[in-house]
């Protein structure tokens, strides 16, 4: 068995209204030499797979499919192998 | 001529359109389970607002795979007509039927209130009841209302006058400055290319009789029913 992670954000120029809330709530706080926030999304998933390449290939796949929506994110994949 | 509602788990605003175009228009009208995988017979197809899915993974991701979804889609190409209302735009974008996203409101908290709207295309089927640049009063009321796009999908709306209605002062101004971000915060309703699929995020069913303050959303539909019957309402 895998262990997929998924790695969602925001493509560079789209607004992130929660990222500039918390960078505002920081300074806020007194953490001034915080210049930027950016928020996203992490998705942990679980999958079977004949090796590696199968699963990160499965998790493109959702990725592409349902997970992000390409016209405002970006995504990355990790994959570990794990016992069952 | 027949107009279907579709309903999604999670769909809300069904009952308000239904109640405009049956008991304020007269017409033909069905509820469709968004598990049905037929429209045949329908002329209008009209994806309702409400929160499909919770709006789980982003508003419209997931009800964009339900069944009937296919059928929306052959009937869409086909040049049928398709109107999405709040939720049921995001269901159209996420579908691709129309170019862009919409994204969480820039205060981050759910819109409710009315909202003026300027008309900048009135040769659509959808808006033939209106004047140019007519400014229109309707409701919104929604989480993610922000659209986007990219610069050059922005390009193309406007050149092809895809963009039918601006968010827009009382006097009519809508700001006209060339900065990207504040012409993608004006938008308050596409069309596509082809001028058959309309979304929009105000709500015209809600402002369709007097009793609830306004009928200027009634237009919306009467422009419908004018273009497919060739009668005036």
């Amino acid at each position: 068995m895998f262990k997929g992670h998924v790695y969602i954000t925001l493509k560079e120029g789209v607004l992130d209204p929660q990222g500039k809330a918390a960078e505002n709530s920081l300074d806020t706080l007194g953490f001034s030499q915080i210049n930027q926030v950016k928020f996203g999304k992490f998705i942990e998933v679980e999958l079977e797979a004949e090796n590696k390449e199968e699963a990160v290939k499965q998790l493109k796949a959702i990725s592409e499919k349902l997970l992000a929506n390409l016209v405002i994110e970006n995504y990355r994949v990790e994959v570990v192998e794990v016992d069952k | 001529m027949k107009f279907a509602v579709v309903i999604f788990p999670g769909t809300s605003g069904e009952g308000d359109v239904y109640h405009v175009l049956k008991n304020v228009l007269g017409k033909s009208v069905d509820y469709v389970w968004h598990a049905e995988t037929d429209l045949n017979g329908y002329d209008v197809i009209i994806l309702p607002a409400g929160t499909s899915y919770g709006d789980y993974i982003r508003a419209g991701a997931i009800a964009r795979f339900s069944p009937i979804m296919e059928a929306v889609v052959a009937f869409a190409e086909s040049g049928g007509l398709v109107l999405g209302i709040g939720n049921g735009f995001q269901i159209l974008l996420e579908a691709n039927l129309l170019p862009g996203a919409l994204l969480k409101n820039k205060s981050l908290k759910f819109i409710c209130k009315d909202s003026n709207l300027r008309v900048e295309n009135i040769n659509t089927f959808f808006t033939n009841h209106f004047e140019a640049d007519e400014i229109l009063s309707m409701p919104i009321a929604h989480n993610f209302g922000s659209y986007f796009c990219d610069e050059k999908t922005l390009e193309e709306l406007t050149i092809n006058q895809q963009i039918v209605f601006s968010y827009s002062s009382l006097d009519g101004k809508v700001p006209q400055v060339a900065n990207y971000n504040v012409r993608l915060a004006n938008i308050a309703g596409i069309i596509n290319k082809e001028g058959n699929i309309l979304g929009m995020m105000p709500h015209p069913e809600r402002s369709s009789e007097e009793i609830l303050g306004g009928t200027d959303g009634l237009r919306l539909f009467t422009s419908i029913i004018n273009k497919l019957e060739g009668v005036g309402a």
